[in-house]
């Protein structure tokens, strides 16, 4: 499978679980999709049936509230089985709303913004401590970078040269209650980034080359943390989603359903 | 206290190779040893609490038993959070040491009185709560630390806390209540953290005949033991630097009304807490001044005489 026809699976799975379990937070599970799916067809090395494995690469989801895109790309690269993400957000599923690490294959929960790279900047020093080849990577939300911790753990990560650190900013720029630039300013956000002292990469987010590309080169880094910067939509691969701050809440109904999976058709 | 905790924590990550040190910026003249001789597995984060803690709570999830090092309220309060969420929710093997309980740094003012802590540690699920009375116990909390696997919150002193207990003394178990006298009497001052040697002093002259117990541990805290000491000593005073609520006083009345109520405890004892008030301390002072003005002194009135 390609990661072009992954990502779409992905998308199709995921929004069948909101649509099943009328969740939220479809827009930016959406907006991530691409990412997941460059990340699990052959950057990451880990091991489905052994999700534990010491020498794994670890994947934090920062923006814990889209998990269901990371746990539908899990399930179908084999960490757990298909039919667990039937019971996203039920009565005594292991499948949170917001993303949880009891889930295999899944390295941290999340739910509180801003708790990600820190976190991830602890398993890096690990490695680096332990002379350990894996890589840390995390996926961060546009919003979550209001969050101070955030830019402590950059200032740590560059400082220690985390250089086997890489924060993906899922930048779809709408956050919760508006665009982020409206909210409260970024830009220049990959200036904040390089002054910080990390490398960057300002990319299309959807653009599986470039994504793949930028992981290239994260890999090269010798001295700092890497930090790439997706630039995304929200909604992203259905037409009446893209683009639009309702779908941070809405759960699409039984025809939007049939349309999304009409324009995400196999 | 905080120096003999740090050359305790030495020699168990002589023994120990997954001991960890970060510091917040803070510890100066305590943590170099442990810099010097452990280069690897010391680290200062900075003057970033939250960052620390989400970094103490990877290192940990990679196998380290990770010790944060800072002061007063600034790895717990400050980043209360992420010791929930990223510490407690894994079990994660963190311990979170704060020098300054109570009012050690009296006045440095509100920002560095520690008085609040106990209760939101405590009410953490998964986190133990040590506090050490004098440098002998800092050093048992210091082993019982390394060998234990979970979040554990250490609240120590500052510097120069008297040595209290007698080279004899029986060794510091967690949960249990740690014996410094035993007496014939109803009477029994429970009280834990750096204030106990003031606390004897108080006693011995106000020639109260009292059973002295200290808590290095408030939680776990054996229900069966404090019902026990009840019984044999039903009037109890509990004394401590921290505020009435949901602090160490309330720790033991919530083990001691279980007990009452699933009959363990057959009589219910008469328990007084000498606590801080639900109030902040504004003026400077050196920590006996702030102590007295909390009103933290015992007074003859609170215990039974012939």
């Amino acid at each position: 499978m390609t990661s072009i026809e992954f990502a779409k699976r992905i998308r199709r799975t995921a929004i069948s679980m909101v649509h099943r379990a009328h969740a939220s937070h479809i827009g930016g599970a959406l907006s991530m999709t691409d990412i997941l799916a460059v990340l699990y067809s052959d950057r990451l090395n880990v091991r489905p049936a052994e999700p534990q494995w010491e020498g794994r690469d670890r994947l934090l989801l920062s923006k814990g509230h889209a998990c269901v895109s990371l746990y539908a790309a899990l399930a179908l690269k084999g960490f757990f089985p298909e039919e667990w993400l039937d019971t996203y957000g039920t009565d005594g599923s292991l499948l949170l709303s917001h993303i949880s690490h009891h889930v295999p294959g899944v390295e941290m929960s999340a739910g509180s913004l801003g708790h990600g790279l820190p976190y991830a900047a602890g398993l890096a020093l690990a490695a680096k401590r332990k002379h350990q080849p894996h890589r840390v990577y995390v996926i961060l939300g546009d919003g979550e970078m209001d969050e101070g911790s955030n830019w402590e753990a950059l200032l740590f990560a560059a400082h220690h040269r985390l250089n086997n650190l890489c924060a993906i900013i899922d930048y779809n720029k709408i956050q919760s209650l508006g665009d982020t630039n409206d909210v409260m300013r970024l830009e220049p956000l990959a200036d904040k980034f390089r002054a910080f002292g990390c490398a960057v990469a300002d990319i299309d987010g959807h653009n599986h080359e470039a994504l793949g590309d930028a992981f290239e080169s994260f890999i090269h880094e010798t001295e700092r943390p890497t930090v790439v910067i997706a630039n995304t939509v929200k909604g992203k691969g259905v037409s009446f989603m893209e683009d639009r701050l309702a779908w941070h809440y809405k759960s699409p109904d039984d025809e939007q359903y049939r349309q999304a999976m009409e324009e995400l058709a196999l | 206290m905080r120096t003999a905790f740090i050359n305790q924590l030495i020699e168990e990550a002589a023994r120990n190779e997954r001991i960890f040190l970060i510091v917040g910026d803070l510890g100066y003249n305590v943590v170099e040893p442990f810099r010097d001789r452990f280069p690897e597995r010391f680290l200062n984060a900075g003057i970033a609490e939250q960052n620390m803690t989400g970094v103490a709570a990877g290192l940990a999830r990679e196998g380290y038993n990770v010790y944060i090092y800072s002061i007063a309220n600034f790895p717990t309060l400050r980043c209360i959070e992420q010791i929930r969420n990223d510490v407690c929710y894994y079990s994660g093997n963190v311990k979170i040491v704060a020098v300054g309980a109570g009012y050690a740094y009296g006045s440095l003012g509100v920002s560095h009185h520690a008085t609040e802590d106990v209760a939101v540690m405590r009410a953490l699920p998964q986190m133990a709560v040590a506090s050490p009375s004098d440098p002998s116990e800092a050093r048992a909390v210091a082993t019982l630390s390394a060998a234990y696997d979970g979040p554990m919150y250490i609240r120590l002193g500052k510097a120069g806390e008297k040595q209290v207990f007698p080279s004899g003394a029986s060794p510091v178990e967690m949960g249990q209540p740690h014996c410094l006298r035993e007496a014939e009497s109803p009477n029994l001052l429970l009280t834990s953290g750096s204030i106990l040697s003031e606390a004897v002093t108080q006693i011995e002259s106000l020639g109260i005949d009292t059973a002295v117990y200290t808590l290095p541990f408030i939680k776990p805290l054996s229900a069966d033991a404090l019902v026990q000491l009840a019984e044999m000593h039903p009037n109890i005073v509990v004394l401590e630097e921290h505020q009435k609520s949901g602090g160490i006083g309330s720790a033991v009345i919530e083990q001691l009304s279980d007990a009452f109520a699933d009959g363990t405890l057959k009589a219910w004892p008469r328990i007084r807490r000498v606590a801080t008030g639900d109030c902040y301390l504004s003026t400077a002072g050196s920590e006996p001044y702030m102590r007295r003005k909390a009103g933290l002194t015992l007074l003859r009135e609170y215990f039974e005489t012939k």
